[in-house]
C-alpha cells in the first residue's frame, strides 16, 4: 500500500467503522423494541414480522416504503450537508413546506397539456429555488448578524407554516373541503404511470430517482470539488478557514442555501408525488425525522440512503402492528432508541475498538508462536498483512494442537 | 512506575520506562515533544492504561483505572490547558466534584481554600471569578485544586508555557515551598533553565525510551540537552549580517480596534525590508495580535495604510493578501493554523486548494495534493504515525508547528509573519524553526517575528521594534542594544525619558 512507503507503519488492530457503529445502534434499538414488546406481554418476533410484512410483503408495499423513504433521503442529505459546514439545519420542515407550496401552486396554474419533459424540470427547479431562498435567509442572518441558525430555522419553520396557511385558501383551495388544497392532477405530480403500475398503485414516484441522483451529486460535491473542501474546512475549523482566506460567511450562506434546496425537493416529492394535496395547519414531521436519518447515516450520502430506507420500513410497517395488538408507538420507540444509541456512538465505537484490539492481540500472539516454531527471527512488524493473516491462522492451529496434546 | 509500555496506532509512546520519585523531591521529566512524557503522566493519572508495567505508590502496587483512583492515592495533575469553568468563582471551581453531600458549604470550603493558599503562598482569593484573574493565577487555582484534594504527588505538565517571566519565577518559588512541605513534584518540561532552577533529579526520555536519570546539580545544561535530543545542541543561531533590500511591508500610521472596541494599535508605523528579520518585542497583550491581524487581513484597520510590495493592501481580503505572497505562522497553531480533524494532506493545501495543480475546474486533484504534502512532510521532517494521512490533531505540538511552517515556507512568500513560532516547543524543534526563519531571510525574503520571549527576539532579529500599549516605542539595531534597554522600552519607557 501507498501509506506503508512513507513511514514504516506496524500492523495494527482494526478500528470501528461508522458502519459497524450504526449497525450496532440499530441492533440495540431493535433489542430494546423486543424488550418493550415483551413487557406488554406480546411476541416480539410476531411484531417485527408484522412490521416487515407491512413494509415489504408485496410490490405495492415496497413501493410505498420507497415512496416514504424518498423524503427521508432528501431531508437526511439536507441536514447532513449543513452539518458538514458546522450548521444545524432544524428548518427542513419549513424548507419542505416552501418547496411543496411552490410545486403545488405551479401544478395548479400551469396548463395540463404542457409536455412533462418541460413541466417536471420547471417545478423541480422552482421548488429548489424556493427552498434555497428559505435556507439562504438563515445563512444570511448567521453571516451578517450572527443569529444562530437553530433559532432562525425554527422561526422560519413557522413563517413557512403560516405562509402555507395563507397561500392554500388564496391560491389553490379545494372548493369542497376548505382546509386543504385541490388535489393535483396525476399528470402534474411526480408520479409516473409505469412506476405506479409496476408497484401496484403505490406512492412511489420520480422523487425516488431524484433522491438517488442527489445522493450521488452531494457525495461528489463533498468529496471531489473545491466547493466541498471549502465548506468542510469551514465546518471543521472556521478560524483556520478564515485564516487560510476562505470566505467563511459566504460559505455559510451557500451551505444553507444548498441544504434548503435539498429539503425543498423533499417537500416537492412529498406534496406533489407521495401525496397530491397540502393541508392547512400541518407541520411535516419528516423535517425532524431527517435529523435522525442523517445521524444514523453518519452524514454520508450512502449511509443516509440506507438509513432512510430503514426508517421508511419502520414508518410504513408500523401500521400493520395494530393487527397484533402491539401499539404502533412501539415503532416510534424503536426509532427513538436508535437515535439515542447513535448519539452515544463513542461508547459503541470504544466497545468495538476494544473487541478488535483483543482479537488482534490474540492473533499477534499466535503469529509469534508460529514464527518461533519456524525459527523466523523477524519481528511481527516486519510482516505484510497477508503474511500476518496466514501466520496467525497457522499459529492458532499450533496453539490449539499443543493444548490438545497436553490434555 | 516500573517498566511502563504504551502503544498507540503506529507509535510506541512509552517503551519500558521506569520513573522513581522520592518524597519531598522535585523531579523533572525532560524530553522533546512527542517523546512520551505526557503519555507517561497520563498513565500515572489514570487517563490511559499501560500495556505493560507496574505502578507503585509508597511501596504498594496499585491499579489506577481513572483520575478518581489517582486522586484517592493523592496524585494530582496540573494540566497544560487549565480545566476551569470560566464564569465560576475560584472556590466553586476548586470544590467541583468534591462538594460533599447534596447541600454544599461554600463558606467552609472558602475558609479551607484561603488557609491552604496562605500556607503555600499562593495568594488566591476564593471569591474571584476565573474570568477576571490572570493566567498565572488560574494556574495557581489549579494547584490549589490539587492541594484541596490532599494530593501528595503533584504533576505539572509544561506549567510555564503560558506564563510571563515574572509569573514563572513565582511558580518556581511555590514549587519549592510545596517540596519543602513534603510534597513530591513531577515537573514535565523541555525548558532546561527551569529544571536547573528547581529540580533535584531529572529523568530524560527520548522517543519513548528512558535515556538517563541525572542529578541536576552536577549535570550541565548542555549535557541534558544533548541527552534529550540525541546530539549536541547549539543554543545560538549562526547567521551572517543581513543585507536588507527593498521595503516589502510598509505600515503607516496604522490604528486598529481590539475586541473590546478600543484602539489596540495606535498610530503605528514600521517597515520590513527584504532580507532582514524584524523582531517585535513586547509583553503579551500590548497590541501584537491586533497588529498582525490587521496586516494579514483578519481584522480591519481603523485608520492608516498597509503597503505590501508597494501596493496598498489595507482593504484587500485575506485570500488576496495570501496570493500576493504574504505568509503567516499564526499565534494559535491549533485554532488558526490547522484543521485538527482533517488529514495533513488537506491542511497542506488549505490556502491553495483552489489553484492549479491542486484543482482544475473546481475538481480536486488528490494525487497532486498528496505529492505536495509528502514533499513538505519530508523536507520539514514532520513526524506522524500515518504520514500524509495522519490527522493533524494526532501530531505532537512540535510536528504541528513544523507542518505549518513547512506549508507557509513552501508557498514561497515575500513576507513571512511568524507569531510565537516556537511557543511550547523543545530545543530540537526550536533550533530547526529558527534556522528555517534565518534561511528565509538569507533567500532575500522579509521576516516579521513577533515573540514574547526576548531570547528569541535577540537571537534572530536584525532589528528590534518594541511595542507597548499599542504604540511603537522605538526601533533599534540588535547589535547596539541589550536586554535591559529593550526591557525598559517594553515597559513603555522611551529613550531619554
Amino acid at each position: 500500500m501507498k501509506k506503508d512507503r512513507i513511514i514504516n507503519k506496524p500492523l495494527e488492530a482494526r478500528k470501528a467503522s461508522p458502519l459497524i457503529v450504526s449497525l450496532s445502534a440499530v441492533f440495540l434499538g431493535i433489542i430494546a423494541g423486543c424488550i418493550f414488546i415483551l413487557c406488554i406481554g406480546k411476541n416480539p418476533f410476531a411484531g417485527f414480522e408484522r412490521i416487515l410484512f407491512g413494509a415489504l410483503s408485496n410490490t405495492r408495499r415496497i413501493g410505498n416504503t420507497l415512496g416514504m423513504s424518498t423524503q427521508l433521503i432528501l431531508i437526511g442529505l439536507s441536514v447532513a450537508f449543513a452539518f458538514k459546514t458546522g450548521l444545524f439545519n432544524i428548518g427542513a420542515s419549513g424548507q419542505m413546506l416552501m418547496g411543496g407550496i411552490t410545486g403545488s401552486i405551479l401544478a395548479y396554474y400551469l396548463p395540463l397539456d404542457m409536455p412533462r419533459i418541460i413541466y417536471l424540470p420547471i417545478i423541480i427547479i422552482a421548488s429548489m429555488i424556493a427552498g434555497a431562498v428559505w435556507g439562504f435567509i438563515s445563512g444570511f442572518l448567521k453571516a451578517k448578524f450572527n443569529v444562530h441558525e437553530v433559532v432562525s430555522t425554527i422561526m422560519l419553520n413557522w413563517t413557512a407554516y403560516w405562509l402555507v396557511y395563507d397561500f392554500i385558501p388564496r391560491f389553490i383551495i379545494d372548493p369542497t373541503i376548505s382546509v386543504k388544497s385541490k388535489p393535483i392532477d396525476a399528470v402534474h405530480t411526480l408520479r409516473a404511470d409505469w412506476l405506479t403500475n409496476a408497484t401496484g398503485f403505490s406512492t412511489m414516484n420520480y422523487g425516488f430517482f431524484i433522491a438517488i441522483a442527489m445522493c450521488i451529486v452531494i457525495w461528489f460535491v463533498l468529496e471531489k470539488t473545491t466547493l466541498g473542501f471549502n465548506l468542510k474546512a469551514v465546518g471543521a475549523n472556521r478560524f483556520c478557514a478564515e485564516y487560510a482566506g476562505i470566505k467563511v460567511n459566504r460559505s455559510i450562506m451557500v451551505s444553507m442555501a444548498i441544504a434548503g434546496a435539498l429539503a425543498s425537493l423533499a417537500g416537492l416529492t412529498y406534496y406533489c408525488g407521495y401525496s397530491n394535496i397540502m393541508e392547512m395547519g400541518k407541520m411535516p414531521n419528516e423535517g425532524f425525522d431527517g435529523i435522525a436519518v442523517a445521524l444514523l447515516g453518519n452524514c454520508s450520502p450512502i449511509g443516509i440512503f440506507f438509513s432512510a430506507i430503514f426508517f421508511g420500513i419502520l414508518k410504513m410497517g408500523r401500521g400493520s402492528l395494530a393487527a397484533t395488538g402491539i401499539p404502533t408507538e412501539i415503532a416510534d420507540t424503536i426509532i427513538a432508541t436508535i437515535i439515542y444509541f447513535t448519539a452515544t456512538n463513542v461508547i459503541l465505537a470504544n466497545f468495538w475498538n476494544a473487541r478488535f484490539k483483543s482479537s488482534f492481540d490474540r492473533k499477534e500472539e499466535a503469529c509469534k508462536t508460529y514464527m518461533k516454531s519456524k525459527g523466523d527471527g523477524r519481528g511481527v512488524d516486519a510482516l505484510t498483512s497477508a503474511e500476518f493473516r496466514e501466520y496467525a491462522k497457522s499459529g492458532k492451529a499450533l496453539i490449539k494442537s499443543s493444548k490438545e496434546v497436553r490434555q | 512506575m516500573l517498566g511502563i509500555r504504551k502503544e498507540f496506532p503506529g507509535i510506541v509512546a512509552n517503551d519500558d520506562i521506569t520513573l522513581q520519585v522520592k518524597e519531598g523531591e522535585i523531579h523533572a521529566i525532560l524530553g522533546e515533544n512527542g517523546a512520551g512524557k505526557s503519555t507517561l503522566m497520563s498513565i500515572l493519572f489514570g487517563l490511559y492504561h499501560a500495556d505493560k508495567g507496574v505502578i507503585k505508590v509508597r511501596g504498594k502496587e496499585v491499579h489506577i483505572k481513572d483520575p478518581n483512583d489517582a486522586f484517592a492515592l493523592g496524585i494530582g495533575m496540573v494540566h497544560q490547558h487549565f480545566q476551569l469553568v470560566h464564569n465560576f468563582t475560584v472556590a466553586e471551581n476548586i470544590i467541583m466534584g468534591k462538594e460533599g453531600g447534596f447541600v454544599y458549604d461554600i463558606k467552609k470550603a472558602s475558609r479551607k481554600i484561603k488557609e491552604i493558599s496562605e500556607r503555600y503562598g499562593l495568594s488566591i482569593e476564593p471569591d474571584m471569578v476565573i474570568d477576571s484573574i490572570t493566567v498565572g493565577m488560574q494556574q495557581r487555582v489549579e494547584i490549589l485544586k490539587m492541594l484541596y484534594r490532599d494530593a501528595d504527588i503533584l504533576i505539572f505538565d509544561e506549567p510555564t508555557a503560558v506564563l510571563t517571566p515574572q509569573e514563572i519565577d513565582e511558580l518556581m518559588e511555590i514549587m519549592k515551598n510545596l517540596a519543602a512541605e513534603g510534597k513530591s513534584i513531577i515537573l514535565i518540561t523541555h525548558k532546561l533553565d527551569e529544571i536547573k532552577k528547581v529540580a533535584s533529579r531529572c529523568t530524560i526520555i527520548r522517543r519513548g525510551r528512558l535515556i538517563d536519570v541525572v542529578d541536576v546539580a552536577t549535570t550541565s545544561v548542555e549535557d541534558m540537552a544533548a541527552a534529550m535530543v540525541g546530539r549536541p545542541v547549539s543554543f545560538k543561531v549562526s547567521k551572517a549580517p543581513s543585507k536588507p533590500g527593498k521595503a516589502i511591508l510598509e505600515i503607516e500610521n496604522l490604528s486598529v480596534m481590539n475586541s473590546k472596541g478600543v484602539l489596540g494599535v495606535k498610530n503605528f508605523s514600521l517597515s520590513v525590508h527584504a532580507g532582514e528579520i524584524i523582531g517585535l518585542a513586547g509583553v503579551d497583550g500590548n497590541g501584537q495580535s491586533e497588529l498582525v491581524e490587521a496586516i494579514t487581513g483578519l481584522r480591519k484597520a481603523a485608520s492608516g495604510t498597509i503597503k505590501f510590495n508597494g501596493r496598498d493592501i489595507t482593504d484587500l481580503d485575506i485570500a488576496e493578501r495570501n496570493d500576493m505572497g504574504l505568509g503567516h505562522i499564526p499565534e494559535d497553531r491549533q485554532k488558526r493554523g490547522l484543521i485538527l480533524s482533517a488529514p495533513l494532506t488537506s491542511n497542506m493545501v488549505i490556502k491553495e486548494f483552489t489553484k492549479s495543480p491542486f484543482s482544475k475546474h473546481g475538481l480536486l486533484d488528490y494525487p497532486a495534493i498528496r505529492e505536495y504534502s509528502e514533499k513538505i512532510i519530508k523536507k520539514f521532517d514532520v513526524r506522524s504515525g500515518e504520514g500524509a494521512d495522519s490527522l493533524a490533531g494526532k501530531l505532537s505540538g512540535g510536528n504541528q508547528q513544523k507542518a505549518i511552517i513547512g506549508r507557509e515556507i513552501t508557498a514561497d512568500p515575500d513576507l513571512l509573519i511568524a507569531v510565537q513560532p516556537t511557543r511550547g516547543l523543545d530545543v530540537g524543534a526550536i533550533e530547526f524553526i529558527h534556522q528555517q526563519l534565518v534561511d528565509e531571510r538569507d533567500r532575500g525574503k522579509a521576516v516579521f517575528l513577533v515573540s514574547f520571549e526576548l531570547d528569541e527576539i535577540f537571537n534572530l532579529s536584525d532589528k528590534i521594534a518594541v511595542i507597548s500599549g499599542g504604540e511603537l516605542i522605538d526601533i533599534v539595531d540588535t547589535s547596539t542594544t541589550d536586554e535591559h534597554a529593550v526591557g525598559l522600552m517594553m515597559a513603555g519607557i522611551r529613550k531619554g525619558e
